[in-house]
């Protein structure tokens, strides 16, 4: 189908894409790698007045090591992460996740800073970044991923906000992502990450519910010395996915105790 | 006879280079001046009364030149769309179907308003402002519930939804299942399934009023069909419709159809005075390009202890979708394999067409024949399974010895089923699989090895068969028209779609001629140029339209042969003709070639009362069907934890005769073993079942396989001639798909075994398997239970 009629800018700069935000009104959209907000355009799921187009804006493509903490500018491509020497070092398991998002297409297109903003229950980054306390920075201000992602396609940002950067700490032990797709370029079915950190673990569900879930019942029985497989019951604690038309509530449910205990085991 | 050189030999497609460096013509490319774009609005119901339509709005909208209803096209458009009788003599309502929706529409996707704009975005635009009030009516999707004497009926005041109700049969069957020592019965359920071109359909149609001349270029598997149906409704005479199906992204069965856009295109450019184009979206496509499968199989299966198979009874239900398309009606083509592979006389097959408030479904990929060989394969399985018996031996028990005849009279060509099967068993090493499946079971893990001993029925047709159900007798047409300086030009009625005709043909041509391949020039889908043919479908354009190319090319010979004697001054029966030349037996040195010949054709000195030129025709009209076999053998290791099922292996030894072009045959058999797992693991239409609307209407939600979830095909074969055409071939289009559902189920059954599970509906996805085996594993703790 044929997206409904809009405007387009092309900004340089944050200030001047906020600004572009701001005169275009509560209807424009940014537009960064485009493949997830052009889809919906083209089924008129959204129909968004204008465009502030991002992508000209260099200073946001980056992944910079600071300290104890990788800080990854919004316009920073899977593509690229897959690839990061860096990344691969100090925090594999987003590599890996990074390289299994879609297809090279999407890959070469899709945004870090796009995923985050968009807040799909079945992105795979906002389960890494709220289970390892990254930190969202926008124009305005800085949002911890746990206040970030509140509900469904639904985040903090004001509608001439922009986010510029993603702060994820160093973590470089076992880790593993596990992400059950009947395809090869599908979004999760679920997705379970593990993430062995500072002597404990960490533990994320995908597309469980309507946000990422931090699986802290696991993390407690693993710290208490519960076997993985013992531990791993613990995942569906709480959960309350809805159904569609590849999973039932119940097999998300069973989904996410089963891949969580195999995140654990084969966390390496 | 000319040695083979070109037949049989493995080259590439000459359509390829072409199509893969982007200098495809498909409609989509094509423009002309001042045509308009048109935009249909479609029902977002499976079943409403149209209470009005208000385009005044649209009408406005920027770029609208005009907005039509059915009103508009009263009198343009005579009568309507065609339906009909074929395979199905016992048709019980030929309902009638408009080709724009006037007071009710009866599927999600179906037209009932039509816009002309500028630009195809603003045709997109206005679609969406032309307003209609729509009542929404009770829709019929269950196929249970649409038989039940109570069911609201799909058509507003038709007395039921039985589009057709017909059994076929012969033997003694209750005397069958009175002696069995085992009866097995299963449902099986064939689920709906969207064909899924490549590309779209897509329309470019221009009407010149002063020359009363109608051109139309669209994606189509049947260009002469689309003549023949614009002429009977638009009233223009046959010889001032032109038909152009350019290259065209796939077919699978959806565009043998006639379509209501077609007809509304080519209304339209009448009524506007302007060339109109239309290129269907994704979206659209899966609203509206018709459908495939969507029936559900009873069957039950009468044998003795030993295996030997008694007696099989089937009722296949049909869901034809609001209307009865063309050739919907050939999924009951089942009827005519029922028994498959096996030598089974006591056979009732009872077919049931249904009408529902969905789009209409078609002759997708293998039509009926992949039905009955998903029932027929999964049903021996059953009955080996019910007496302990290994699904090799109980087929080799009932295989079908040749020669022979089926249930239903229908002599077989040729074969030899066993020859592929233990080839087939040699190649993925059966007896060491067994034993590396009992290892591993033993550590929990679930193998299994699933067999689909298939066979089809094709080469479309002997007029005898199908001029019997068919408006027209499906043979086949070419032309061969040699030029003076040694090229030839060979004009098809097929039409094909990603087939290789343009090599295939060509090969079978430049052996026959003696000419170079670069030399054969190969037009179809032109019916400008073309003599008329069927088009492509059922894997009939070689064994019918390649027949007659080597028929024409024979002919053509036969000429030559004359006037070669006579520039030899030789005596015809003692001129030789091989490799290109035509000689005097014994003295091969002084020849002429096929070129010169064609030269001195087109000269003067010819012999007494010869025409000039070297050009012939032929309409084939074979003596009889041909009857494709094989053995497919698919492994799997189910993840008893996910239902996640790993295809490991998968070997297709397929048998169609003797092979033009051994890259093209793989090519098909790879392409529908893909489409054939497709069904059997991922692929489903679902519609709601209270409003009849489009649940995967995006394919967001429809899972169509990639590269990624396809295993490498070990593809071989065996040779076993046809004779019931002269190159000896067999049809090869359809085989992947026919084989490959029940090769992968019965993969499946074999690995849950040790679990009771002995019958998986398809697709079998991850959830549905989970779920079988938990209740699986439930109903043997129950019964641990109660044992102790
Ligand atoms: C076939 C396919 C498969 C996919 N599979 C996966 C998958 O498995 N896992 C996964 O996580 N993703 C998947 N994606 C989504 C992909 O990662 C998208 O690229 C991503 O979700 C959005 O990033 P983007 O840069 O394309 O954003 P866009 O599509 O450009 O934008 C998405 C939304 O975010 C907003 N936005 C973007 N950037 C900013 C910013 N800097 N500040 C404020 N707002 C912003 C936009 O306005 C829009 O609302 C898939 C996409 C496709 C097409």
């Amino acid at each position: 189908m044929i997206p409904a009629a809009f405007e387009y800018a092309r900004a340089s700069s944050v200030e001047e894409a906020s600004k572009l935000l701001k005169t275009f009104g509560e209807d424009a959209k940014v537009l960064a790698g485009g493949h997830s907000l052009i889809p919906l355009m083209r089924l008129r799921l959204a129909q968004p007045k204008a465009l502030v187009d991002i992508n000209g804006i260099k200073d946001l493509d980056y992944i910079k090591e600071d300290g104890s903490k990788l800080r990854f500018g919004a316009l920073t491509r899977h593509v690229t992460i897959e690839n990061s020497a860096v990344v691969k070092q100090k925090l594999p398991i987003l590599a890996e996740v990074a390289s299994e998002i879609g297809d090279n297409q999407v890959r070469n297109m899709g945004t870090i800073g796009g995923v985050a903003a968009h807040a799909d229950a079945a992105g795979d980054y906002p389960t890494i970044a709220l289970m390892l306390d990254a930190e969202i920075v926008t124009n305005q201000r800085t949002i911890a991923a746990k206040d970030f992602f509140k509900d469904l396609f639904t985040t903090p940002l004001a509608a001439d906000e922009i986010v510029t950067e993603l702060v994820f700490p160093v973590a470089n032990g076992p880790h593993k992502y596990i992400k059950f797709r009947r395809r090869l370029f599908d979004w999760a079915i679920v997705g379970a990450a593990a993430q062995k950190m500072n002597g404990g673990w960490r533990i994320g569900l995908t597309n469980v519910g309507t946000t990422p879930v931090r699986a802290t019942a696991v993390e407690e029985a693993l710290h208490k010395g519960a076997k993985p497989e013992e531990a791993a019951q613990h995942a569906s604690d709480g959960l309350n996915p809805s159904g569609d038309l590849r999973a039932s509530p119940e097999y998300k449910k069973h989904l996410a105790r089963v891949l969580t205990k195999r995140a654990i085991e084969q966390a390496g | 006879m000319a040695v083979t050189t070109m037949i049989g030999a493995k080259i590439h497609r000459r359509e390829d280079p072409r199509l893969i460096t982007g200098r495809g013509r498909y409609v989509d490319d094509m423009k002309l001046n001042g045509m308009l774009h048109v935009g249909f609005v479609r029902s977002p119901y499976g079943h409403a009364r149209i209470r009005s339509i208000d385009v005044t709005d649209a009408a406005k909208a920027p770029g609208v030149v005009a907005v039509y209803t059915a009103r508009d096209f009263e009198g343009l458009l005579q009568g309507e769309m065609p339906v009909t009788i074929s395979f199905v003599p016992d048709k019980k309502q030929p309902i009638g179907w408009a080709f724009i929706a006037k007071d009710e529409a009866r599927y999600h996707g179906e037209i009932v308003a039509v816009v002309l704009a500028r630009e195809k975005s603003q045709a997109a635009d206005a679609t969406a402002l032309v307003s209609v009030d729509f009542e929404p009516l009770p829709a019929v999707v269950d196929l249970d519930k649409a038989v039940e004497s109570k069911s609201p009926t799909a058509h507003t005041g038709i007395p039921d939804n039985v589009a057709w109700d017909m059994t076929v049969g012969a033997g003694d069957v209750d005397a069958a299942f009175a002696d069995a020592d085992v009866v097995v019965k299963q449902r099986i359920l064939q689920q709906r399934l969207f064909p899924i071109a490549m590309e779209g359909r897509a329309v470019l149609v221009e009407y010149v009023p002063f020359d009363n001349r109608l051109t139309m270029w669209t994606s189509s598997q049947v260009p002469h069909w689309v003549r023949l149906c614009l002429t009977l409704a638009m009233g223009i005479p046959e010889s001032n419709i032109r038909i152009v199906a350019p290259d065209v992204g796939g077919g699978f069965g959806s565009k043998i159809h006639i379509y209501p856009e077609e007809y509304l295109a080519a209304a339209a450019s009448k009524l506007s005075g302007r060339p109109i184009k239309w290129t269907e979206g994704r979206s659209e496509n899966l609203q509206a390009t018709h459908h495939g499968r969507a029936q559900i199989f009873d069957i039950e299966i009468a044998a003795k202890k030993d295996g030997t198979l008694l007696g099989y009874k089937v009722r296949q239900y049909v869901d034809t979708g609001a209307y009865v398309s063309v050739f919907s009606s050939f999924q009951c083509s089942a009827y005519a394999i029922a028994e498959g592979a096996y030598d089974l006389k006591n056979v009732k097959f009872q077919t049931v067409g249904i009408l529902t408030n969905t789009t209409p479904t078609d002759a997708y990929r293998g039509a009926g024949r992949p039905e009955a060989t998903h029932a027929i394969e999964r049903g021996i399985d059953l009955v080996a399974r019910e007496i302990g018996m290994d699904p090799v031996e109980i087929r080799r028990k009932n295989f079908s010895k040749f020669p022979h005849s089926n249930y239903l009279g229908f002599a077989y060509d040729t074969g030899d089923y066993d020859k592929a099967l233990t080839k087939a068993l040699a190649t993925v090493g059966y007896d060491a699989f067994r034993q590396q499946q009992k290892e591993l079971r033993a550590k929990g893990r679930y193998l299994g090895i699933g067999l689909s001993t298939w066979i089809e029925v094709c080469g479309f047709g002997p007029s005898a068969v199908t001029a019997a159900n068919e408006p027209l007798a499906l043979v086949e047409s070419s032309s061969v028209r040699l030029h003076p300086t040694g090229s030839a030009t060979v004009y098809v009625g097929t039409s094909p779609h990603g087939q290789g005709h343009a090599t295939t043909f060509a090969q079978i041509a430049a052996d026959t001629l003696g000419l170079p391949y670069d030399a054969i020039d190969v037009r179809t889908s032109d019916t400008g140029d073309t003599p008329f043919g069927y088009g492509t479908y059922g894997s009939r354009s070689l064994h019918v339209g390649g027949s007659a190319v080597l028929m024409s090319c024979r002919k053509v010979v036969d000429k030559a042969r004359k006037l070669a004697a006579h520039m030899l001054e030789a005596s015809e029966e003692d001129v030789a003709f091989d490799q290109g030349r035509f000689y005097v037996k014994g003295s091969p040195d002084k020849a002429k070639t096929m070129g010169e010949v064609a030269f001195a054709a087109h000269r003067d000195n010819l012999p007494e009362g010869m025409e000039h030129g070297l050009e012939a025709v032929t309409y084939y009209d074979p003596p009889d069907l041909s009857w494709p076999f094989g053995t497919h053998i698919c492994v799997v290791e189910v993840d008893p934890e996910t239902g996640a099922v790993d295809l490991q292996r998968y070997v297709a030894i397929d048998d169609c005769g003797n092979v033009i072009n051994p890259m093209i045959v793989e090519g098909q058999v790879q392409g529908g073993v893909a489409q054939g797992i497709a069904q059997a693991l991922f692929e489903e239409v679902i519609h709601d079942a209270e409003t009849g609307q489009l649940r995967t209407g995006t394919l967001l939600d429809y899972s169509i396989p990639g590269t990624g979830e396809i295993p490498v095909i070990e593809c071989d074969r065996t040779i076993t001639p046809s004779t019931t055409n002269p190159l000896g071939a067999k049809g090869i289009g359809e085989a992947g798909t026919i084989a490959a559902s029940p090769a992968v189920i019965n993969a499946i059954c074999d690995a849950l075994s040790p679990l009771g599970i002995k019958h998986v509906d398809m697709p079998a996805s991850p959830d549905r398997l989970w779920k079988q085996i938990q209740e699986a594993r439930a109903h043997a703790n129950g019964s641990k239970e109660a044992h102790q």
